[in-house]
């Protein structure tokens, strides 16, 4: 490297160590390999009957809606320091209560009745985020172990809620909040990102943000400067409940009946992983609203990917394995010490970086 | 007292006699204790309520079977409870017995040598536990996340060997390990019965009280769970023990599996699913603290068994739908987390 591009490669530096940076790969590198296999695969079309885009983007881009939610509520709460556990869970309920109050009332055309679903469905998801929030901040319980309780406790109570069977209901206004278009985009992902544009001014714009992330670097010295972290710890739980419960009713809406076994199982995961992938610290202090998005995208492109590449999609999670051991790798100060002594010193580049994990698939 | 005594298994009987002089030592020098006596004390109870509400709790055939069910899952306890008493976290366990189990069954099918696969399906575990451990010691992963992706990767590859149920021919030599012995012939079918499996599972508490409370490896456990770092300057080797806890967790899961495999005959690669929450549930009913340092490896085995009753008695129960059996463990985990925090705050 020549001292004349030093400010480019510099800038370069930077957005290497950018984790988003490396989710936008993937998800291009996901694409590229499935267009490898079908060339017309990033086509989109207008279908001429309705006038929608149709393609395999668009579908991705409606898959991402449910991810996305979760991911950004996710990303708040590990941005102070603890984990929600209980959000797949709370995804059933959510599912649960909309689709069960819907039934009832049976009236499929009201345009209130599918409000009121979605209020009652949002409101009782944010209690149950309240209970988490009330067991973190208040009785000081580990974030860990009071959201594995909810996650338990969740999934009891969806099954409760439809008395264990999988509830379908009839709304259309219901139905075209997740099957609908409007100019062509599904409305369900231009809901999701007008929430997380929501959540992300009122996060950025304001203080609320550098506090939530003054808690996760060290609560009580943030309760000196005049935090208050039990309030704001109860809000990030409340709100991560909620985003659930829409997130819950976004995944149910596609066939209009919740599966309260399978609806959101294993979602905490993909949550999770989409705000590592965002380079949130799991560690808590400091998030990325951005990063988040983009990790929610890659997971619903690897979801398609993996299904598009006709691998049965019960062996998704080895490849969502996959993708979190090498983000950790990379992220990890072990690895980066070897990439820095093999810029200075080339010849000893005996095994490089992820050796370790490719023994481990190979197992 | 003596109805509970009369009907265990001999070998925990001699045990229970040290045992309890050493809870009474243990409870009044040690606050800690109080969750794993507590638990105890919940056991005995629901034994009396649930032979006074519904009968034939407290005989032979329904107390073996506890243990004979509970086998793989008691195991697995064992297994978290090193982790855990490190201050760290194994999600992986229930997965790993499913990728152990599907592996095992296919292998066992395909005419491999019986021997040579129940090998494979411990070591297998082992792999598990030995990746989570390098990821989390060699490059500074989080626990939590590490053994996250181990559960992933481990769900992944079982169901990408086969997603449909996996039968145990019936002839395999496998299927030992599940048979029931009499070893007390009671009134028509109150049998004492006891498999290959539960003297496993008895042998592995054994081994892992004897490492835990009289080894040097079992001494460093707990250092590191108290205060990692000081563990450290202590000279004590912390690093190569946190890295073993999880190898420990992981092989326990490979035997867990061929407990379970061999008991029931089919394997699926959606078995064990929800496991590793039973798992950490049975540690801290057990009275382990979830943040490390405190814990014994026989209250996670009463932990496991209050939660293999409390199943019994719902079903026994009838009145209680099956939906509720996931609110109730989840409320009884709460009830006992908010015991250790308060008994937590006490000590500061």
């Amino acid at each position: 490297m020549s001292s004349t591009d030093r400010s480019a490669s510099s800038r370069m530096r930077d957005l290497l160590r950018q984790p988003a940076f490396w989710g936008a790969v993937a998800i291009v590198v996901l694409l590229v390999l499935n267009t490898i296999k079908d060339p017309s695969y990033l086509a989109v079309t207008v279908s001429p009957t309705t006038g929608y885009l149709v393609g395999n983007v668009i579908d991705i881009l409606r898959a991402s809606a449910p991810i996305l939610m979760i991911a950004v509520g996710m990303t708040l709460v590990i941005a102070t320091g603890g984990i929600d556990l209980s959000v797949g869970s709370v995804m059933a309920v959510g599912g649960a209560v909309s689709m069960q109050f819907l039934s009832a009332m049976g009236d499929s055309t009201s345009v209130g009745t599918a409000l009121a679903a979605i209020g009652l469905s949002i409101l009782i998801t944010a209690v149950l985020g309240l209970v988490n929030g009330a067991l973190v901040a208040y009785v000081g319980l580990q974030p860990f172990i009071s959201t594995l309780v909810m996650m338990l406790a969740a999934r009891g109570i969806a099954k409760v809620i439809t008395g264990g069977q999988n509830t379908a209901a009839q709304s259309e206004p219901f139905r075209w909040m997740v099957n609908g278009y409007v100019f062509g985009i599904p409305v369900v992902f231009l809901l999701a990102i007008a929430i997380v544009i929501v959540v992300a001014l009122v996060v950025r714009r304001t203080a609320l943000g550098l506090m939530i992330e003054a808690i996760g670097i060290n609560p009580k010295a943030s309760r000196m400067a005049g935090i208050r972290p039990r309030g704001l710890l109860l809000t990030v739980y409340i709100l991560s409940g909620a985003l659930a419960g829409i997130a819950g009713m976004f995944s149910v809406g596609t066939v209009m009946t919740v599966d309260v076994t399978q609806t959101g199982y294993l979602m905490e995961l993909d949550a999770i992983l989409a705000v590592v992938i965002g380079g949130t610290s799991l560690a808590g202090g400091k998030f990325s609203l951005g990063g988040a998005v983009v990790g929610a995208l890659l997971i619903a492109t690897l979801d398609k990917t993996v299904l598009f590449l006709g691998i049965s999609s019960s062996a998704t999670p080895a490849f969502k394995a996959v993708v979190i051991v090498l983000l950790c790798l990379a992220q990890s100060q072990r690895v980066r010490s070897w990439f820095a002594k093999r810029r200075s010193a080339p010849p000893p580049a005996s095994i490089t970086t992820p050796e370790p994990v490719r023994e481990g698939v190979a197992a | 007292m003596s109805v509970i005594n009369a009907p265990a298994p001999t070998d925990t009987s001699v045990r229970r006699d040290s045992l309890w002089t050493r809870f009474r030592r243990a409870a009044t020098s040690n606050p800690s204790t109080l969750p794993t006596a507590a638990s105890l004390v919940i056991f005995i109870a629901m034994l009396i309520f649930g032979e006074v509400a519904y009968g034939n709790i407290v005989q032979f055939s329904t107390l073996s079977n506890l243990l004979v069910n509970n086998a793989h899952l008691i195991v697995v306890a064992v297994g978290m409870t090193f982790v855990i008493l490190t201050g760290g976290i194994d999600l992986s366990v229930g997965s790993v017995i499913a990728f152990s189990s599907v592996a095992g069954v296919m292998l066992a099918n395909s005419g491999w040598n019986p021997w040579l696969v129940l090998v494979v399906m411990v070591l297998s575990g082992t792999a598990f536990g030995l990746l989570a451990g390098i990821l989390i010691q060699y490059f500074g992963v989080q626990p939590f996340i590490a053994t996250l992706a181990m559960m992933f990767l481990a769900r992944g590859l079982a169901s990408m060997l086969s997603t449909e149920p996996q039968r145990l021919a019936d002839d395999s030599p496998i299927r030992w390990f599940g048979t029931q012995f009499k070893v007390i012939d009671g009134p028509k079918v109150n049998d004492l019965v006891i498999t290959p499996g539960v003297i496993i599972m008895i042998l592995v508490v054994a081994i892992a009280v004897f490492v835990l409370h009289r080894t040097r490896t079992g001494r460093t456990v707990y250092a590191i769970g108290g205060s990692e770092q000081s563990a450290q300057l202590m000279g004590l080797a912390a690093f190569r023990t946190k890295l073993l806890v999880y190898v420990i967790s992981g092989t326990l899961s490979g035997v867990a599996a061929v407990i379970y495999t061999s008991r029931l005959g089919i394997a699926q690669n959606i078995t064990g699913i929800g496991w590793e929450l039973i798992a950490i549930a049975a540690v801290v009913i057990g009275g382990t603290l979830l943040t490390g340092g405190y814990g014994y490896v026989l209250g996670s085995v009463v932990g496991a068994l209050v939660l293999g009753l409390m199943t019994v008695l719902i079903t026994r129960d009838g009145s209680i739908p099956p939906e509720m059996t996931t609110i109730i463990t989840g409320g009884v985990l709460l009830i006992f987390v908010l015991l250790q925090r308060l008994v937590t705050t006490k000590r500061e």
